[in-house]
Parts: structure tokens; C-alpha cells; sequence
């Protein structure tokens, strides 16, 4: 088990119910992707904000990665929908 | 022999911040002082009201990543077009119709470079910068989170095609 900050904006934000927390991560979150399988498992409002894995986008310490990267040391990770930002 | 003169190096200024600015004066600042510039195309983002029904954009960030996102791509902008500079600042919180919300200025030696240079800021900016848009009715209803459009999607990956 390790502690990660995890970060949620705009809708994902919104359905979990928090901006932040810290979690415990098991050993077999290796990756984004598992990351959010995991979290999945944590009930309705985060199968509701994740229901849509495709499109949620994932930045490791403040920087974008693809669902397949592994989740390494990071003290960060943040999740939220595409941006409409300009 | 003389050693070759040196022009000042790229500028890169990158805000994130509740307040409006200066347009006029962020160019300003980019320019003044220097004598290499002889291009400088500024794109202005505005809070367009659709249909009379908008009351305000609230406009969410990841505080740190904007800021860092942007330089990113204002870096690889001068980079990749020659650029002496970008300036780009994004607004958040609260935007009413008619308000600006991000500012994109790039200065080259000539003008294409600074007309490619705003447009590829912009394309990433849009895509890559995290910012997202809430949208507020009069009636006092939230409508919504903007959904990202594919056509945003696609302007960004005319800079990497062929």
C-alpha cells in the first residue's frame, strides 16, 4: 500500500463529491488505468464520475499522461473530464 | 572581427489570474526595449453570450498545472516558429458576457511566424491547458460543464500532420 494525493475538476469533481483526498493505493495499482478501475470500487458516486473511462484524462504531478503509464512515485494524480479552457 | 550581435533572448510571460488585463500594455511589455521585433499578432479569447441566456462563464483550473501547461506550450511555440516572444494569460472564476478570458500574444521577426505562432498557442491551449467552463443561466440554473468540441481536436493536430 502506498498514499497518493489524488486531484478531481470540473464534472469528475462533482460527482465524486471532494476536490481531493489521499488514498491508499494497493500494490496492484500499476497503472491510470487501474488507478481508475480501483476507484470504480469505491461506490456509486465514483462509478458515476468515471462511468466513462475513455474520455477522463489523467495528469501525473501536473503533467498529462496516457491511461497506460505507470503511476510510479507520483504524489499527485489528478483526474478530470477534457478541457475547455481559451 | 566583431563578435556577432546578439539579439535579447525569447520572452515567455504566462499568467493565470481572476483579474482582467491590458491588452495594450501586454504588448507593451513584450516589445518595448527591443528592435528585432517586426511582427506582433495578439488572438483575444471573449465570454460570447449565446441566445441572451448566458449570465456568466464560471471558468475551474489546476492551479500550478495551467501555469506550467502553458509555459509548455508557449516554449515549444518559440521554439518550434522562431518566436521573441509569448505572452498568454488565462483568466478564472467568474466571467461575464463580454469579458475577456485569455489573452495569446506572439512577436517574430516577421509576420507568419507570429500569426502561426499565436494560432498553435491556442490550439494547445484549448486541448492541453487545464481550464474548464461552467456555464450560467439568467433564470439562475446552472446549464453546465462545456463539453470539449472535436473540432478543437482537430485544429491541434493539423500542427503535427504530415
Amino acid at each position: 500500500m502506498r498514499e497518493v494525493r489524488l486531484v478531481y475538476f470540473a464534472w469528475v469533481r462533482e460527482r465524486i463529491g471532494v476536490g481531493d483526498e489521499i488514498v491508499s493505493l494497493p500494490d496492484t495499482v500499476v497503472t491510470a488505468r487501474d488507478l481508475i478501475a480501483f476507484l470504480k470500487t469505491r461506490g456509486e458516486d465514483y462509478e458515476a464520475a468515471l462511468e466513462h473511462e475513455n474520455v477522463i484524462r489523467v495528469a501525473i504531478d501536473q503533467e498529462h499522461v496516457e491511461h497506460d503509464e505507470p503511476l510510479g512515485s507520483a504524489r499527485e494524480i489528478a483526474l478530470f473530464p477534457p478541457m475547455t479552457g481559451g | 572581427m566583431a563578435a556577432p550581435s546578439l539579439s535579447p533572448p525569447a520572452s515567455v510571460t504566462v499568467r493565470v489570474q481572476a483579474e482582467d488585463f491590458d491588452t495594450a500594455a501586454e504588448i507593451e511589455a513584450l516589445s518595448t526595449g527591443r528592435t528585432d521585433i517586426g511582427a506582433v499578432v495578439t488572438f483575444s479569447g471573449l465570454c460570447r453570450e449565446e441566445k441572451g441566456q448566458l449570465a456568466a462563464l464560471e471558468l475551474e483550473h489546476y492551479p500550478g498545472m495551467a501555469e506550467a501547461e502553458i509555459r509548455r506550450i508557449c516554449e515549444e511555440a518559440v521554439t518550434r516558429f522562431d518566436l521573441q516572444g509569448a505572452t498568454a494569460i488565462h483568466r478564472f472564476g467568474r466571467i461575464d458576457p463580454g469579458a475577456r478570458i485569455v489573452l495569446v500574444i506572439a512577436a517574430s521577426t516577421h509576420r507568419q511566424a507570429a500569426f502561426d505562432g499565436a494560432s498553435f498557442i491556442m490550439d494547445y491551449l484549448k486541448t492541453a491547458a487545464p481550464f474548464w467552463k461552467k456555464e450560467h443561466l439568467k433564470d439562475g440554473t446552472a446549464r453546465g460543464w462545456v463539453s470539449a468540441k472535436d473540432a478543437d481536436d482537430t485544429a491541434r493536430d493539423r500542427w503535427t500532420r504530415g
